[in-house]
């Protein structure tokens, strides 16, 4: 294990993000502020509480995975993707490192960078709602995984696209919808039965109530069930990622 | 001594069927120059591609310092630096920044010792804390070299160091690769300005269409394939080539006022003595003479032809 390039990556990548501090830091903390003040004041105060718990702490994982995801997808989407673009790719084709080491590198940047925005808002979150999280480990861990989870799905898509719109296109027309439509911002049970059922085929619902569970003690789906899907949606990222470097598929001609 | 590259039959055929190498074997020696020249398209850029692992060959084998490139990569990789011919580099990163990526990227332990002097050696350090978009063409080319060398490799590959260079760069590149020759590193150098295989180059390895026509020391090749010219000028015009030195196939210039005569520099005897006693014999006045060597470029320009024919 070339643990040293590892490093190298993760580094390299994470420099980027420093350069940009000020705006990963102010950006999340300005939206989330405005989802409280249209969700948690506007909307919130009409809404008595779901689930016994106040409208606005409800949103509150909801709004930590949306965030999460879109960063980890475009974080990791973009760190292989530019390379490509800009041409740059050559050296890590030609060092002495494998397919497990350049996506720890690049993903591990991803995820670190998703938690940080995801840290960030939830103590953003703070100064609005009072939080009481039930299972602090749980949370974390759901927190952990989603974004490695996401950011490998982000890498899958760095490599595929062929363009900028290419790049966009995936989080754009997929992700968002399955973000908004999986309960970020309402509770499943709260829907009518026939799109409770079909909700249950968006597994980001999987997600965002195994992560809401770790909050306030309660789901829309059994935790066990939760934690699988995030396993499988894991392991599936992992297979496409090693099959991609198995093949060189747009990589390697 | 064993060959430090060791290319046997590489072959590298693309999905649309373009076969970029054909059957190519090549053994370079640790330590020298190797200029690989060829004509757009020959297929220099996929060589070294292939070497270093940005292609896949669909055939043969090579290895690098005794590592087989695909068996044991990353000991041939390791060993390899590589200058590509497109300049390619994070823009908004620091020279710095950029070089220790590179050495760690190879797995090499921090020493920023190492990169100082390498950053000197190419006149970058001045230079460390620039962002890369900030540097001039010749500078970022500079960069690109230092990325390459800052893991100490042993055989380092220029894909066209000198492309789009202006004249007094191109001599530093020139002594930056002499000081690297020096060192001990091996140097293979893909170019089709000839001048720069003329100038630097130990070997010369002629490649075109797929297929490596020649290899051969640069001296040994320029005296056999070298032919001379000699040119001799009239004081007067003349209408025709004079009687009685049909054997030396002289051709006369369009205005009558020179005389040429081509020879083979390795024949032993070029009978110009004799030329020019009978030249003064006939009554032609000579008013100078001079002669010509021809250069790699023109020798270049034949082989290629002749695989062309």
């Amino acid at each position: 294990m070339n643990l040293t390039a590892v490093r190298a990556i993760y580094t390299f990548e994470m420099a980027r993000f420093f350069r940009t501090l000020l705006q990963s830091f102010i950006s999340p903390v300005i939206s989330t502020s405005l989802y409280f003040v249209v969700f948690g004041a506007a909307i919130g105060s009409r809404i008595d509480q779901v689930e016994g718990v106040s409208y606005g702490a409800f949103i509150v994982p909801g709004l930590i995975m949306l965030t999460v995801m879109t960063q980890g997808i475009s974080n990791a989407s973009f760190g292989i993707y530019f390379p490509k673009f800009i041409g740059t790719i050559f050296e890590l084709l030609s060092a002495p490192v494998n397919f497990l080491e350049i996506v720890l590198g690049y993903v591990g940047a991803a995820a670190t960078k998703a938690l940080f925005i995801g840290i960030v808002i939830l103590g953003t979150s703070a100064f609005f709602v009072d939080l009481n999280i039930q299972h602090p480990l749980a949370m974390v861990a759901f927190l952990l995984l989603t974004c490695i989870s996401f950011a490998l799905f982000g890498f899958i898509i760095g490599i595929w696209a062929g363009n900028f719109e290419q790049l966009q296109l995936i989080p754009l027309l997929v992700i968002t919808p399955l973000v908004f439509l999986g309960g970020s911002f309402y509770s499943i049970s709260m829907l009518p039965p026939v799109w409770q059922t079909i909700t249950m085929f968006n597994p980001v619902v999987y997600l965002i109530s195994g992560f809401r569970w770790s909050f306030f003690g309660q789901a829309d789906v059994p935790i066990g069930l939760s934690l699988m899907a995030i396993a499988l949606f894991t392991a599936i990222c992992l297979g496409l990622i090693w099959l991609i470097f198995r093949t060189g598929y747009r990589i390697r001609s | 001594m064993p060959a430090i590259v060791d290319i046997r039959n590489l072959s590298k055929t693309y999905d649309d069927g373009f076969q970029a190498l054909k059957d190519v074997s090549l053994e370079i020696e640790e330590g020298e120059i190797l200029a690989l020249l060829g004509p757009n398209g020959a297929g220099k850029t996929t060589l070294i591609s292939a070497l270093c692992g940005i292609t896949t060959p669909t055939g043969g084998s090579a290895s690098v310092g005794g590592h087989d490139i695909l068996s044991e990569y990353r000991d041939a990789r390791a060993m390899i630096g590589l200058v590509p011919q497109e300049i390619a580099l994070e823009p908004f990163e620091k020279v710095w920044n950029a070089v220790r990526f590179s050495r760690g990227l190879f797995g090499k332990p921090r020493d920023d010792a190492f990169l100082e002097k390498t950053l000197r050696q190419l006149s970058l350090w001045d230079k460390r804390q620039a962002k890369v978009m900030e540097l001039s063409g010749g500078m970022k080319r500079r960069v690109l070299i230092a990325k390459a060398l800052c893991h100490e490799p042993r055989v380092l590959f220029l894909d066209e160091p000198t492309a789009g260079v202006d004249v007094e760069l191109r001599r530093d590149m020139w002594q930056v690769v002499a000081g690297l020759k020096e060192s001990g590193v091996t140097i293979i150098l893909t170019t089709h300005y000839i001048e720069e295989a003329e100038a630097i180059a130990d070997r010369v390895a002629v490649i075109n269409r797929g297929e490596i026509l020649l290899v051969e020391e640069k001296q040994a090749l320029m005296t056999r394939m070298g032919r001379k010219s000699l040119r001799i000028d009239l004081t007067e015009p003349i209408e025709a080539v004079p009687a009685g030195v049909e054997e030396y196939e002289l051709e006369l210039a369009p205005d009558g006022r020179a005389l040429t005569y081509t020879y083979d520099t390795s024949a032993e005897r070029t009978g110009i003595t004799r030329l020019l006693q009978r030249l003064s014999e006939k009554g032609v006045a000579l008013k100078d003479l001079q002669t010509k060597q021809s250069s790699l470029e023109e020798i270049f320009v034949s082989l290629v032809k002749e695989d062309a024919a």
